[in-house]
């Protein structure tokens, strides 16, 4: 089969692999008929995750059609349509039992700080991902949904990761009615939290990025106010001013590793690695939350400590609340939301390339070129 | 009434209120809709499902074809595990090692596992010189032509550390180059001695 393949950072390329085999009773094979590239797939990329090995397959983000299933498998039969949480997970351990499904214990060796996720290096597991013609779905039984009838090809596989990390971390940051919510970062996740924050009830939304065309989306899929980091000297001092100097209720960080805005921070961790990424968003929400106030935090941050201003964190009173997404645990409700218009995710999709373009669609995402804000791929046998 | 220019902060309550519901549902598809924390999927944190589609109490066990290397925070090798790029060559050596002797809290750890990285890439690097598909520095960069590299760059902060990119990822290849030839002129002198 036809599979992106890592060679090293910032290099990947299309290599005949191997088909994947059942390796577990309740394993299933999955024929990919789209996938997406997900910003914390940039990480890996960029050579930030620890133990990314070369001949790795990357993509947590895809749907597709049931080719094979293992022995135990009851819920799924071959040919079924069906959407795969970025999670693996078991569905019984003590985390999976109390909702915690990206918290997992029963699939990931390599570590116990994170659970399994589908082509995200052996550090969450080893498994190979879904930006390939065909993947091994563990668990078919707990993770994977089949796609309702109703439901739009690129909305199901955009529900699969950012658009159901957006929403969650609308949830994480408790909003109150009336709340000012400022989130950070206007990618994917950012607009979907945008847009959910208002669903929560928030009286105002304001969205922080540089990239014109990411804020023009902000603006037209979420509703929201917008402020141009590049425009200001200091962007906290401005989140002050805009705030009557009290500083956001709720702030969602929907950047992670990879932000812009501070050149020390970029050039020490996702160029020199000195660290594990560039805190700069973490420490925008800290010091433009209010005192008291909540920081939501659903960016992605490897293993590597990184420099973060957590005094400040202490000193304000802050309840910083973050994890990776228990994606299944979302869908039923935004489920409803699609259905009623109220999340429109596949309207943030700017580009699809074919499986072959994959090098391409990494370096156009990755340096976010010609208004790229999100990358679909079709892989051939689709 | 403290002066109206003192800002918020300063005062008891926030001196612009906002929006009233019926403004907000008016301006904004689903304004509210999950206003109750009790219709949002994720309260209260825990929550147990009534089911996960789960029918064991323990997973059976995937066969290891080889010892699975795994965390010293982990009692056993998980039931259910990736077998996607098994280690191999002294990139291997260094992550077994680094799994085995050290938990995930110690930064040895993980430094060993980015140590091992650059090595598997190294390794792997050597190795395509010998095949019909070499490796390169990038991928993609045929669409800084096609997809408007500098139009897309145009008047963003963010293009000053981009000048950064060339160097990063040539740094090493111009390293490893510049090695290579010192190494071959000092063994050809060594011959000629």
């Amino acid at each position: 089969m036809r599979a992106m393949v890592y060679r090293g950072p910032y290099k990947i390329r299309v290599e005949d692999k191997p088909m994947p085999v059942i390796e577990h009773p309740n394993d299933a094979i999955v024929r990919v008929t789209l996938a997406a590239i997900c910003g914390s797939d940039l990480h890996l990329y960029h050579g930030l995750m620890p133990d990314t090995r070369v001949g790795h397959t990357f993509g947590h983000e895809f749907i597709g059609v049931v080719e094979q299933v293992g022995s135990s498998v009851q819920n799924l039969q071959v040919g079924d349509r069906v959407m795969v949480p970025f999670n693996i997970f078991c569905g019984s351990c003590w985390y999976c039992a109390r909702g915690l499904y990206s918290n997992c214990h029963n699939v990931n060796p390599n570590a116990t700080a994170v659970g399994g996720i589908y082509g995200y290096s052996h550090t969450t597991g080893g498994y190979d991902g879904g930006q390939a013609e065909f993947v091994r779905v563990p668990f078919a039984d707990v993770g994977p949904v089949k796609i309702p009838d109703w439901m739009d090809d690129e909305d199901a596989v955009l529900l699969t990761d950012a658009a159901a990390t957006g929403y969650f971390g609308a949830q994480l940051g408790e909003i109150a009615e009336g709340d000012t919510v400022v989130v950070l970062g206007a990618g994917p996740v950012g607009l979907v939290a945008a847009q959910s924050a208002w669903l929560m009830g928030a009286g105002r939304v304001i969205v922080v990025d540089h990239l014109k065309e990411r804020l023009e989306k902000a603006r037209t899929m979420a509703y929201a106010e917008t402020l141009d980091y590049d425009e200001y000297d200091d962007v906290v001092v401005e989140l002050k001013k805009q705030t009557d100097y009290l500083g956001a209720d709720v702030v969602i960080e929907a950047v992670g590793a990879e932000a812009d805005g501070n050149l020390a921070q970029q050039v020490t961790g996702p160029k020199l690695k000195l660290q594990g990424g560039a805190a700069t968003a973490l420490n925008w929400a800290i010091d433009g939350v209010r005192k008291g106030g909540n920081v939501s935090v659903v960016g992605a941050y490897g293993p590597i400590p990184n420099a973060v201003k957590f005094g400040d964190a202490l000193n304000k009173g802050l309840t910083l609340r973050m994890n990776q997404t228990p994606v299944k645990r979302q869908w039923p409700r935004m489920f409803e939301h699609v259905r009623n218009g109220f999340l429109t995710p596949r309207q943030m999709v700017t580009h699809r390339f074919s499986l072959e373009e994959i090098p391409e669609a990494y370096h156009v995402f990755s340096s976010k070129l010609d208004g790229c804000i999100k990358p679909l791929i079709v892989p051939s046998a689709a | 009434m403290t002066h109206p220019d003192i800002p918020s902060a300063y005062v008891r309550d926030k001196r612009t209120p906002p929006p009233s519901r019926e403004e907000l549902r008016a301006r904004i598809p689903g304004w509210g809709v999950d206003l109750d924390p009790v219709d949002r999927p994720s309260y209260p944190k825990l929550q147990y499902p009534a089911d996960t589609g789960a029918h064991w109490d323990f997973p059976e066990r995937q066969p290891q074809k080889w010892p699975r290397e795994h965390s010293i925070e982990h009692a056993f090798v998980t039931p259910v595990f990736g077998t996607a790029q098994p280690p191999k060559g002294l990139s291997g050596v260094v992550r077994k090692y680094a799994y085995a002797r050290f938990s995930e809290g110690r930064l040895a750890h993980w430094l060993l596992l980015v140590a091992g990285d650059r090595i598997d890439a190294a390794e792997h690097r050597l190795r395509s010189f010998a095949s019909t598909r070499p490796d390169v520095p990038a991928t993609g960069i045929r669409s800084e032509f096609t997809r408007g590299g500098l139009r897309s760059r145009r008047g963003r902060s963010d293009a000053r550390h981009h000048l950064l990119d060339p160097v990063v990822v040539a740094g090493p290849w111009v390293a490893g180059a510049g090695a290579a030839v010192l190494g071959v002129r000092k063994v050809t002198r060594a011959l000629r001695r």
